[in-house]
């Protein structure tokens, strides 16, 4: 018949016993062993006793000495037992410990072989993103389409994005991660956007989109066609889920308010005919009305610095750094590339700034660093036609001016009417920061500033 | 520095308070003549007298009720119930008298009483012997909760309690009397009540919890570093009331991924305000759902053997449910 061996193990022979000592061993290896016979003596803190025998067999061996001390649960002595014995002998052995312990990390180490490299884009848990992937995803960003996911069913996780931010190898090239506050605006500088400015023939300016036939924004390209649906699913790329979160977060905590000025820009429209010609020549770029309003934008923010300034519950931060954020449309999205220290360029230098801004958003090649950083955001509006927007501030900024299409209307100017280019500016405002007088204020300088522009002003 | 036990660090706290202070005093079932039924207070009464170290009848009520009137009176009483399970009686004095009188008299009284009460199940103790009895007390304003893990953190955080101007309840976990060894320090010094520690530096995981469990996380935490190189963090809230929220905040926000562990049942225990806690606090930096092994959600553990052992925390079962969270 088969035998089997086994251990006895230590028992809890009293409530809050940890430990036992042998005393003396009663039987010894070889010696036979009947259900209940006693085989050693037992010292502990509360009780002495002898340790009846579980099993019915021949003592193999001890595995401890007389004297010593070992916790409860422990083996102490194999017994070999006949195999029919072995249906109660085992809970017996594995109930130790010992043996428990022993078995449990030998099924484990294979299954915790992380997947390879490459991973499964269709695993269950692939697309499921905790609260922490996805703001490290933001603040680094991360497109979490490139990433490898570790975790249960292939989900990302913390230490996975943690890892592509470390190696670099996700990120996203053409750094959407700025917030753009308006309705899409063209690229500022575009050549074709706005018309000549002969003051004899109509100034209406015109957008790219009015001047071109729009091109199919690529977005809808990668669209999933469902024949047979009165619908179809665009997917939400990384950009348009960045520029969702963060029209949603200034809607949600800034509570905005607007107001509109009008200007008289006339004088502006002939400076910039006499120029834009001379100017193409030299400096190889076309001249807009762009750096002009930039100009006088900036010269206002220095009379009232309460403009380029933050919310910060306790406390307002003003920024002494004037950087003005540029919304720049594309065909499927809008982004904000910032001009550095916009106080201290000329016309000319904007005029140069926002070129090479424009062109490398066109490019897709525009720099984390060149989308960070902003304080105060102008959007031209006027680019695509608009004469009145909405816009929402670029979050956490304070305010966001628009500049609307100059419009050739009457004007009543000293009791008599004449026929003038007039522009709308449309301001946002944050009204935890600023109120109405401010901003009037501002407008008003701003105003000053574009009517104060005539044929003598120089650009450089 | 010396290797005592848990126990006999809490019974040198005692003796150390007792030797600096004329106004502590321990009272409880069989705390005297026999030096308590764990051995707990063993020597008090030979060295301070049978007015210090007072045997009282079996009336949990009545031992609260004289403590708290003691500590009212201007002494520093230690009272014991001898389980914590039999503290139920004395829980009306609790709750209602010393949690309540400072509030209640606006500032004219105060009650510095420590109850000391041995929690916990795994001695083979059945229904009356092994409760876990926090969450009764928990979320009481008024009262302030001990649960030491540690030999050392049981003589600071006894002694802190004894020296505390407020009611303080100290749990003490039986199976960990003589099962828990580590170095104390012969001089004089406290922990202090309200302050967590980090018991284990990690990156894959945060083990959150108090007392006996968490040698059972730091058992697994070990085979899990060396089996497969996954990294725990654990922390011992040390205090139970009131919650060490720095702590907990940063521990969680370490690894995003949280497992709350401890031996009182599920519902409503001390891992439900932790976890609250976390998820009122750190949505942005949670990886996984936050997690919580307890004792299931039974009147108290069985006495026969099989039952105790499903019903208590283990090295296996703290295993088992940290693989599962660093793999998530």
């Amino acid at each position: 018949m088969a035998k089997k061996i086994v251990e006895v193990a230590m028992p809890q022979l009293a409530e809050s016993l940890v430990s036992a000592t042998v005393d003396r061993w009663l039987k010894q290896p070889g010696d036979m062993l009947d259900m209940y016979e006693p085989i050693c003596e037992l010292i502990t803190d509360k009780v002495n006793a002898e340790l009846p025998s579980t099993v019915r067999g021949k003592l193999v061996k001890h595995l401890i000495g007389a004297g010593e001390t070992v916790e409860v649960g422990a083996a102490i002595c194999l017994v070999e037992v006949e195999a029919e014995a072995e249906a109660s002998a085992e809970p017996q052995s594995s109930d130790s410990p010992a043996s428990s312990s022993g078995e449990a990390p030998a099924s484990r180490p294979a299954a915790a072989v992380l997947p390879a490299a490459g991973f499964d884009a269709n695993a269950p848990m692939r697309h499921r993103y905790s609260p922490a992937v996805q703001r490290l995803a933001a603040e680094h960003s991360i497109d979490l389409n490139r990433v490898p996911g570790t975790g249960e069913g292939g989900r990302i996780t913390r230490k996975d994005v943690l890892e592509a931010v470390a190696s670099g190898n996700a990120a996203i090239e053409t750094s959407p991660a700025a917030p753009t506050p308006a309705p899409s605006s063209a690229p500022a500088p575009s050549a074709a956007s706005l018309a000549p400015m002969d003051p004899k023939i109509p100034v209406r300016s015109s957008g790219i989109h009015l001047s071109e036939s729009p091109r199919i924004p690529s977005i809808e390209v990668e669209g999933q066609e469902l024949p047979g649906r009165g619908e179809y699913f665009i997917d939400v790329t990384p950009i348009r889920n960045t520029i969702a979160t963060r029209m949603r977060q200034s809607v949600s905590e800034i509570p905005h308010g607007w107001m509109m000025i009008e200007v008289d820009v006339t004088n502006l429209v002939l400076l910039r005919n006499k120029l834009k010609d001379e100017f193409r020549k030299r400096e190889g770029i076309n001249l807009t009305y762009m750096p002009f309003m930039i100009k006088a934008v900036v010269n206002a923010i220095k009379d009232y610095p309460i403009m380029n300034s933050v919310w910060a519950v306790d406390k307002i931060i003003v920024k002494r750094d004037i950087n003005i954020s540029l919304s720049v449309g594309t065909e499927d999205s809008v982004v904000t590339p910032v001009i550095r220290h916009a106080d201290q360029k000329n016309i000319s230098g904007l005029a140069h700034e926002i070129d090479d801004l424009a062109r490398r958003t066109r490019e897709k090649k525009l720099k984390l660093d060149d989308v960070n950083g902003g304080t105060f955001t102008v959007n031209n509006t006027g680019s695509f036609g608009s004469i009145l927007t909405q816009p929402i501030i670029n979050y956490p900024q304070a305010a966001i001016i628009t500049f609307e299409s100059i419009v050739k209307r009457p004007v009543v100017i000293n009791d008599m009417i004449g026929v003038r280019s007039m522009v709308n500016l449309c301001l946002s405002l944050d009204h935890r920061i600023l109120d109405g007088v401010i901003c009037g204020r501002f407008l008003q300088r701003v105003k000053e500033n574009l009517e104060g522009y005539n044929l003598e002003t120089k650009v450089y | 520095m010396p290797v005592i036990e848990y126990i006999e660090a809490i019974r040198l706290a005692m003796k150390e308070e007792m030797e600096r202070d004329n106004d502590v005093f321990v009272l409880g079932e069989d705390v005297g003549l026999k030096g308590g039924v764990f051995g707990t207070t063993k020597g008090l009464q030979q060295q301070f007298g049978e007015l210090r170290a007072l045997d009282a009848p079996l009336a949990e009520s009545a031992i609260a009720g004289v403590a708290i009137g003691a500590a009212m009176a201007g002494m520093k009483p230690v009272a014991e119930m001898q389980y914590s399970d039999f503290m139920f009686p004395a829980t009306n004095q609790i709750l209602s008298e010393a949690a309540k009188i400072r509030y209640r008299s606006n500032n004219d009284w105060d009650c510095p009483v420590v109850i000391r009460a041995p929690i916990g199940a795994g001695v083979f103790g059945g229904l009356y012997h092994s409760q876990c009895p926090e969450s009764v007390f928990f979320g009481t304003p008024g009262l302030k909760i001990v649960a030491p893990a540690t030999a050392y953190d049981a003589k600071g955080l006894l002694k802190a309690a004894i020296r505390d101007p407020d009611p303080v309840l100290f749990f003490e976990n039986k199976k960990c009397y003589r099962l828990i060894s580590d170095e104390v320090p012969e001089e004089d010094y406290i922990v202090p009540i309200g302050k967590a520690k980090v018991m284990r530096e990690g990156t894959d995981l945060t083990v959150i919890g108090y007392s006996m469990p968490l040698h059972f996380a730091m058992q697994a935490a070990e085979e899990l570093s060396s089996e497969l190189g996954i990294e725990a963090h654990i922390l011992d809230l040390r205090t139970i009331q009131p919650l060490d929220r720095d702590a907990i905040l940063e521990a969680a926000a370490k690894t995003g991924k949280v497992l709350i562990v401890h031996e009182d049942n599920k519902t409503g225990g001390v891992g439900a305000e932790v976890g609250a806690i976390i998820a009122e606090e750190l949505l942005y930096d949670l990886d996984a759902p936050i997690r919580r092994l307890c004792g299931p959600d039974v009147p108290a553990t069985t006495f026969h053997a099989p039952g105790e052992k499903h019903f208590m925390l283990n090295k296996e079962k703290l295993k088992t449910a940290m693989l599962e969270l660093a793999r998530y």
